[in-house]
């Protein structure tokens, strides 16, 4: 037989049950749907992921330390058009512990001590009132700057600037808002409260090392356009000389590009995930095939009989009811493509539990399940396909 | 004459579970081209196990089979099949026509699985031979019993076979249906030459042929020709 007329004759022969086709339909629909939406979802939170860690600044680096101490003087040091060319500016960072007090309301919050290079290495808007000054660095003042979230937490709706709040027992004056993050990897970046780095060392933290310098628990650093692996070196080999290191480091220095490997890799082995738990559902759906060919068959032996009478080969048998079956799981693979590709278009910007839902569909995600549907249809169309080709045409002849 | 068929010692043995069931016992039989021969006996008898044989559905335990010339009791099944496809052509007593498929479409099925030339025209041609060329659309289910047989003759004349079989043609039609498939058997027969081997219990329809062959317990107990072939009447407009 032709594949024309072998695919006509799957056509006739499928069409001749629409219930029965419609339902088995479903199983691949639905498996192909649920691959297609889930993938979707775990694309999306693989680039939204990206995308955040990015807007936080494309070209930055986190000095941490390790088993020793960062200090203010470290960071300081890093800014040197000599030894560091690629640096340009750096932001060190006091994280403290503490409450966030507005008269009884109290706020989940970090507290940090920045100095006025933080809002341009890391991105940040001022959406209301104005930053920290190097004034208010220098005098220790007690101002604070409130994410977004926080300002929300504490006011609700009313504009918090000029108002006192309570950081750990001390009166604060509130001069800024900024603008929304939202969440990253590294928590909420608008559940946070900015303060002064002198006023968070000295009156907050209170921690100081065997030297009397300030220690500081983070160090934002902003390299030169795309020199991001020339600042990278620029900084250990600085913090190596002033830390008199011989072995092994006693900080890292964390491109912004590792963390989202790190991260992409995490998200990609989701979205792989999330696409095996719906592929199962997929492999359900074949069983359905393979179900209903062997119905088929059975109800369908002194067909095979008659074609074999009239010369159809084991081969022909065998050809026609694969053909059927894989016809079924691609037809069953296209629909599923289209409600895929509608569940996640629908399931985008879906609010889940507080935070945003985002898909991304792309072709080869579709590609994939059709590919992977095709194959099913042929896997679980072969054992019933076999079953007709081996019957004997006399008793196939006989079956009522 | 060259013959279509000659079977020598053809002998056939079921095995049920432990035993063995011998139905064909060394049966011989030529068949000529343009003969119309009965083969008759009782139920039992093996008359349709041969048919199976002598339609290459079937392979005989031992003996020869020669389908115009060609020894065919050892091929395989796709060889077989390919054979059905050519030069058999069946007949059966319950049609066995696809109900999905119109007229035309089962009688194009028979050309489906070889020479596809001309598919169409040929397998409307060979409904028109048969009085249903205006039915061709016409689901089996759409059809009487007389003209479903027809449609299925139609099926077994398009690919030109060498021989056709028909099994109990006439056994669920009612008497004015029967002289009518046999008229047209008749008329196939006598005008195209057509060979036709007949299966049948009923002494009536046999006697419509030249010849009877008469089978029973595996054996050919009796062939003669039928001196006055009886000429159904059963006019079908061609």
């Amino acid at each position: 037989m032709t594949p024309f007329a072998l695919i006509g004759t799957a056509w006739s022969s499928i069409g001749g049950n629409r219930l029965r086709t419609g339902l088995t339909l479903l199983g691949i629909i639905i498996g192909v749907a649920a691959v297609i939406a889930l993938m979707s979802i775990g694309r999306g939170a693989q680039e939204d992921i990206t995308n955040r860690i990015e807007s936080l600044g494309s070209n930055l680096l986190y000095v941490r330390p390790l088993d020793g101490d960062l200090t203010l003087d470290d960071a300081l040091a890093l800014v040197d058009p000599v030894f560091a060319p690629s640096i340009v500016s750096v932001a060190p960072e006091v994280s403290t512990g503490g409450s966030v007090t507005y008269r009884i309301t109290d706020a989940f919050a970090q507290i940090a001590g920045v100095t006025p290079e933080f809002a341009e290495v890391r991105n940040f808007e001022v959406a209301s009132g104005e930053f920290i000054s190097p004034a208010h660095v220098q005098n220790r003042k007690n101002v604070a700057v409130l994410g977004s979230q926080t300002a929300e937490d504490l006011f609700g709706e009313r504009d918090p600037v000029g108002v006192d709040i309570a950081i750990s027992g001390l009166r604060f004056a509130v001069i800024g808002v900024l603008e929304s993050k939202g969440a990253t990897a590294f928590g909420n970046e608008d559940s946070r409260v900015l303060v002064p780095l002198t006023t968070a060392f000295y009156r907050l933290s209170g921690e100081r090392t065997s030297e009397g310098d300030i220690t500081v628990s983070l160090i934002n650093v902003q390299a030169d356009g795309e020199r991001i692996d020339e600042a990278q070196q620029e900084a250990e080999t600085v913090l190596r000389l002033r830390h008199e290191i011989t072995d092994a480091d006693d900080f890292t220095v964390d491109t912004q590009q590792s963390v989202i490997d790190a991260l992409s890799e995490a998200t990609g082995t989701l979205t792989v995930f999330l696409g095996a738990v719906a592929g199962i559902s997929l492999v359900v759906g074949g069983i359905g095939i393979m179900n209903i060919m062997l119905v088929s068959v059975t109800e369908r032996t002194r067909e095979i009989g008659i074609r074999k009478a009239l010369g159809a080969k084991r081969r022909d048998i065998l050809a026609q009811f694969v053909t059927e079956a894989v016809l079924l799981s691609i037809g069953g693979g296209l629909l599923g493509v289209g409600v895929g590709v509608v569940a996640s278009r629908v399931l985008d910007g879906f609010s889940l539990a507080g935070s945003q839902l985002i898909t991304v569909f792309s072709g080869d995600i579709a590609a994939l399940a059709l590919v992977v549907s095709a194959a099913i249809g042929l896997f679980f169309g072969i054992y019933p396909a076999a079953r007709a080709a081996q019957l004997h045409p006399i008793e196939a002849l006989r079956h009522e | 004459m060259a013959g279509v068929i000659e079977v020598t010692d053809l002998r056939k043995t079921y095995r049920l579970g432990a035993i063995d069931v011998p139905v064909l016992n060394g049966v011989s039989l030529a068949v000529e081209h343009g003969e119309m021969v009965s083969i008759m006996g009782p139920s039992g008898s093996g008359k349709s196990t041969l048919m199976n044989i002598i339609g290459c559905l079937d392979a005989p335990t031992s003996g020869s089979y020669l389908l115009e010339g060609e020894e065919v009791s050892r091929w395989g099944d796709a060889r077989l099949a390919a054979t059905r496809n050519s030069k058999i052509g069946f007949v059966f007593q319950t049609y066995n026509l696809l109900p999905r498929l119109s007229a035309l479409a089962n009688v194009e099925l028979a050309l489906q699985y070889g020479d596809r030339r001309n598919a169409r025209a040929r397998s409307l041609q060979a409904l028109e031979s048969v009085g249903l060329g205006h039915r061709y659309k016409h689901r089996p289910l759409e059809l009487s019993g007389g003209e479903q047989q027809r449609v299925a003759i139609a099926r077994a004349l398009v690919k030109g076979p060498a021989i056709m079989l028909a099994d109990e043609p006439t056994g669920a039609l009612d008497t004015r249906s029967s002289a009518e498939i046999m008229a047209i058997l008749q008329r196939l027969n006598r005008d195209e030459g057509l060979t036709v081997a007949l299966v049948t219990h009923e002494a009536d329809v046999a006697r419509h042929t030249r010849r009877i062959v008469s089978l029973r317990d595996g054996l050919v107990v009796g062939d003669e020709p039928v001196p006055e072939p009886l000429q159904a009447a059963g006019g079908v407009p061609v």
